[in-house]
């Protein structure tokens, strides 16, 4: 695993560990303010430039044609020991990031899909990439004032998840509440990869 | 670039460079790192206190090693230094290159011996 950077002082401690978790969900359902309520600082802003490269890269005729894209992620640290650090990104809200999803996806360990019931259907996106991905997650229904409340199984149905997927109410302004939301990601996570694992030996 | 030395490179600092530097203009319009993958959340620290300037190192390849003090998320260095994430990584790149940062990329779900880890960011969490 050591590939001897020998310049490293012989004292110093290893690297720790980083995991990261997603939160996504659609456009203003509460995804950076969550990541903010749980992070150790405000919310930071990264930025990925995308050159979308046109037809006959060559041909002069084509450069006027070529754009970029500037891709914004907000995203905040926890720092859980020494040797563990937790990194919480928001995904891009459109549907035509894909790309940058498929980066942010890459070896997270769980995500949460945010969903507001006044437009439930903004998520569905979210829960068929990572569905489809096999990322586990959870859905936090976040409350906002003046939406109506559902019951926990009406969102379920609603969404037509599949039974195991945990559904939970937060308030991604409050800190308890996003960590709880966190914990149950955790869990949840912790249990499909022992199911996974249990599969693939059983066969 | 010039291959004058120093005298030359500080012409181009602060105001001079001008308000907007474009991204490529950084990387001297390279796109990919000459080593390294560098995910977002591969974790940076520099193996020195300072480096002296030498052909190839501009300034904000100086700039990741003082952030790199204290160790930085691939990610966490783009927003600091507030350009793109793959500026960032063939800057790095260049580093790696050179020994001068070291970095650890994170390890996959799969990869994970056992459940450890997953305890861990859920005690973690319950304690903040």
């Amino acid at each position: 695993m050591d590939y001897g950077h020998s310049d490293r002082p012989a004292g110093a401690p290893p690297l720790p560990t980083a995991i990261k978790i997603l939160v996504a969900g659609g456009f203003g359902v509460g995804k950076t303010t969550m990541v903010g309520a749980v992070s150790e600082t405000r919310p930071l802003r990264t930025e990925e430039v995308l050159t979308e490269s046109g037809v006959g890269i060559d041909d002069l005729s084509g450069v006027e044609g070529k754009t970029t894209t500037t891709v914004a992620m907000d995203f905040g640290r926890i720092t859980i020991s020494d040797d563990l650090v937790l990194y919480l990104f928001g995904t891009p809200g459109q549907d035509r990031f894909w790309f940058v999803w498929d980066e942010l996806a890459l070896g997270a360990i769980g995500a949460v899909v945010l969903a507001d019931t006044r437009r439930l259907a903004d998520c569905f996106p979210s829960i068929d990439y990572f569905e489809g991905r096999g990322t586990p997650f959870v859905v936090a229904v976040n409350c906002f004032e003046g939406a109506r409340s559902y019951r926990l199984d009406e969102v379920q149905t609603a969404l037509n998840l599949d039974p195991g997927v945990p559904v939970l109410l937060c308030d991604a302004r409050q800190r308890e509440s996003s960590k709880e939301v966190l914990v149950t990601l955790m869990e949840h996570a912790m249990k499909t990869r022992e199911a996974r694992r249990r599969a693939a030996g059983g066969n | 670039m010039t291959v004058q030395g120093e005298s030359a490179d500080h012409q181009w600092v602060d105001d001079h460079a001008g308000p907007v530097v474009r991204p490529y203009a950084v990387t001297r319009g390279r796109a990919r790192p000459v080593t390294g993958t560098f995910d977002l959340i591969s974790l940076v620290t520099a193996t020195r206190a300072e480096v002296t300037p030498e052909v190839g190192i501009g300034p904000e390849h100086l700039a990741i090693v003082g952030l790199c003090q204290r160790i930085q998320s691939v990610a966490e260095i783009a927003a600091h230094l507030d350009l793109p994430v793959g500026t960032i990584r063939v800057l790095l790149g260049d580093l790696a290159a050179r020994s001068l940062v070291q970095v650890r990329e994170p390890q996959t779900t799969a990869g994970l011996p056992d459940n450890s880890i997953f305890e861990a960011v859920i005690n973690g969490l319950r304690a903040l």
